[in-house]
């Protein structure tokens, strides 16, 4: 039937209200409404007890590890201990939150079909993605927070209140790490926006980040002899430069054994701020735009 | 305003292969029209691309006449829908799903306490709806789906087969929520392979067989003109009709073109003409005084049509 057939009104049907309840909110008004329940269901997830547990077991391994061997560079002043501790840990309390979290964040709408509750709604698919990314930032920023007072604890327990002289630094050296954050939660759900099956998300993810990046990062320094600037694993370091100072941006290194020299690189602090923003926008600006694309079938 | 869905040209191919080719179809107005067809015919395909999860190869999908493809938001603001039987964040409980689909709409927190409370009573969920939606059976999440899709109160309510997962309990249930969501100024559009269910709660009928769309009008004009201007209609009374009645009297009627017996208290008749002549014969047959119980249109009939109408795809 190719003619477009026309039912005619229903007889007697009187109007029993006055149609839709309420005013569908602000895009931003629902991203933050849709993060604040997603967030509230990672908290009362497994997921969030798994994170915890791996945050309190570093924690707790490099709490043992410290008080072990007592190495006098790293607990002589909170610079240094923050430094050591704080920044170096965060970066990985980062990764294994991005694959918690947002690994299957965006997949997991399309292999567990919540998908199809959210996008019945009168809501934008990038409104969905925004406020997923927003309460899997939040839990991330639970976990580092946690991470930063296991760390203080054992900059009050060496230091004292000399563990709070700081503040500065240590802000922004937090401010950088989030910056870390939001790169990698970038790319974390430009991956996720790309399967439909939340495993090979979560895979892919992790793979790359626990050893695809490193492995890349060694190609690159050892056997191109190029500064690996492009990668978002060489740049997170510099979240150390506001307690340690930053470093020579090229390094000659001699081996203590082969006697051998090469060249070391450490990224410059604006090189390290641009690669993370250039990371989080096209990394965003990519995973919407293929959400935008993906079918519901 | 009055509620309307409309698809032009809506095409969707998935590769080589066209599960919805060129529907034109629009529905307007409060009633409740039953989208029917056969596993594969394009139906959740359609109501997929009304509720914009998938897009169209071709053509538009209009609520209200707003378009889905073009400003999803404003479509779907007076709709509440049910497709492909979502999952709700396991561990939220339906009465926090509610608080976010309702916030999500722009309810007030009030608007959504009320409309969760009769919702769920609707849906017979009223005693789950602190507990964690991850572990509720099927059937159980299916009926707070429902309710989900009824929160709003919305105008126009897409519904892709409802029974799906209840069990018969549950089935008929669901039957007189859409029964009662009629009493309302809405339209629902409800995809279902039960035909049972669209003769008890549809006003209209839309068949849909290989992405194609055979004919859509109200329920009493498929069953006559595509059932040789003749509606068969069932009789039932309170005790054993006599052969001889039924032979020389209701037989005999000029409006019955043939009748025959569905047991010893049950007749099917098979009335020539419309609706004012189905009129005239309960008129008579109730002036007969045999204890007539219930006399309506039957149910075999929309069956033999469609059966009918997709063999004649099949050939």
């Amino acid at each position: 039937m190719s003619a477009t057939p026309t039912f005619a009104p229903a007889d007697g049907a009187p109007p029993a209200d006055d149609g839709t309840l309420g005013t569908v909110p602000s895009t931003i008004s629902q991203a933050l409404i849709l993060s604040r329940y997603q967030f509230r269901d990672y908290l009362r997830s497994r997921r969030f007890i798994l994170m915890m547990g791996i945050v309190l077991a570093a924690g707790a391994i490099l709490t043992t590890v410290v008080a072990y061997y007592r190495p006098a560079g790293l607990i002589d002043n909170a610079d240094d201990l923050y430094g050591g501790l704080w920044a170096g840990g965060a970066g990985v309390v980062i990764v294994f939150a991005g694959i918690i979290f947002g690994g299957d964040a965006i997949a997991g709408e399309f292999q567990n079909k919540t998908g199809y509750f959210l996008m019945g709604l009168p809501i934008k698919r990038t409104t969905v993605y925004a406020g997923k990314y927003l309460a899997t930032l939040a839990a991330s920023i639970v976990s580092l927070v946690v991470y930063l007072i296991i760390v203080t604890g054992n900059a009050v327990y060496y230091l004292g209140l000399n563990a709070f002289s700081v503040p500065g630094p240590l802000i922004e050296s937090f401010a950088i790490t989030l910056l870390y954050l939001l790169a990698l939660l970038g790319f974390v759900f430009l991956f996720s926006s790309l399967f439909k099956t939340s495993a090979y998300a979560v895979l892919v993810v992790a793979v790359l980040f626990l050893f695809g990046f490193s492995i890349i990062q060694e190609v690159v320094l050892n056997l191109a002899h190029t500064e690996p600037w492009f990668l978002l694993s060489y740049v997170n370091g510099i979240n150390a430069y506001p307690l340690t100072g930053v470093p020579a941006h090229v390094q000659t290194v001699r081996n203590p054994f082969t006697r051998a020299t090469s060249t070391a690189y450490n990224p410059t602090y604006l090189e390290g701020i641009l690669v993370m923003a250039g990371y989080w926008l096209l990394t965003t600006i990519g995973g919407l735009l293929s959400f935008e694309r993906e079918e519901f079938t | 305003m009055t509620p309307s869905i409309e698809a032009v040209g809506l095409t969707k191919r998935f590769g080589a292969f066209t599960a919805l080719d060129h529907l034109n179809l629009k529905v307007d107005g409060a009633k409740c029209v039953g989208f029917l067809g056969p596993n594969g015919a394009g139906k959740t395909t359609t109501l997929k691309m009304f509720t914009d999860l998938i897009f169209p190869s071709e053509g538009e999908a209009f609520i209200n006449g707003i378009s889905v493809q073009k400003d999803r938001k404003r479509a779907l603001e007076v709709c509440g829908d049910l497709i492909e039987s979502p999952e709700i964040y396991p561990s939220l409980t339906p009465r926090e799903a509610f608080q976010m689909s309702g916030a999500l709409r722009g309810m007030r927190s009030d608007e959504v306490a009320s409309r969760t409370k009769i919702v769920l009573e609707e849906v017979k969920m009223t005693e789950w709806a602190d507990q964690k939606f991850g572990s509720f059976s099927k059937g159980m999440k299916q009926r707070v789906n429902i309710a989900a899709a009824l929160l709003s109160d919305p105008e126009v309510v897409i519904l892709d087969e409802p029974s799906t997962g209840l069990d018969p309990r549950g089935m008929a249930e669901v039957r007189t929520i859409v029964r009662g969501l009629k009493k309302g100024h809405r339209l629902i559009f409800m995809s279902s392979h039960i035909l049972s269910e669209v003769i008890d709660v549809c006003d209209e009928v839309a068949l849909l067989d290989r992405g194609k769309l055979l004919f859509a009008d109200s329920l009493s004009n498929v069953t006559q003109r595509l059932g040789g201007g003749v509606r068969a209609v069932e009789a039932e009374f309170a005790s054993p009709l006599d052969e001889t009645v039924l032979a020389a009297q209701i037989g005999t009627f000029p409006e019955v073109a043939a009748w025959s017996r569905t047991d010893a208290q049950r007749i099917t008749l098979q009335v020539k003409g419309g609706l004012v002549e189905q009129a005239r014969l309960l008129e008579k047959i109730a002036a007969m005084r045999l204890g007539l119980l219930s006399f309506r249109e039957s149910r075999s009939a929309l069956e033999e049509v469609y059966l009918r109408e997709i063999s004649v795809g099949d050939a």
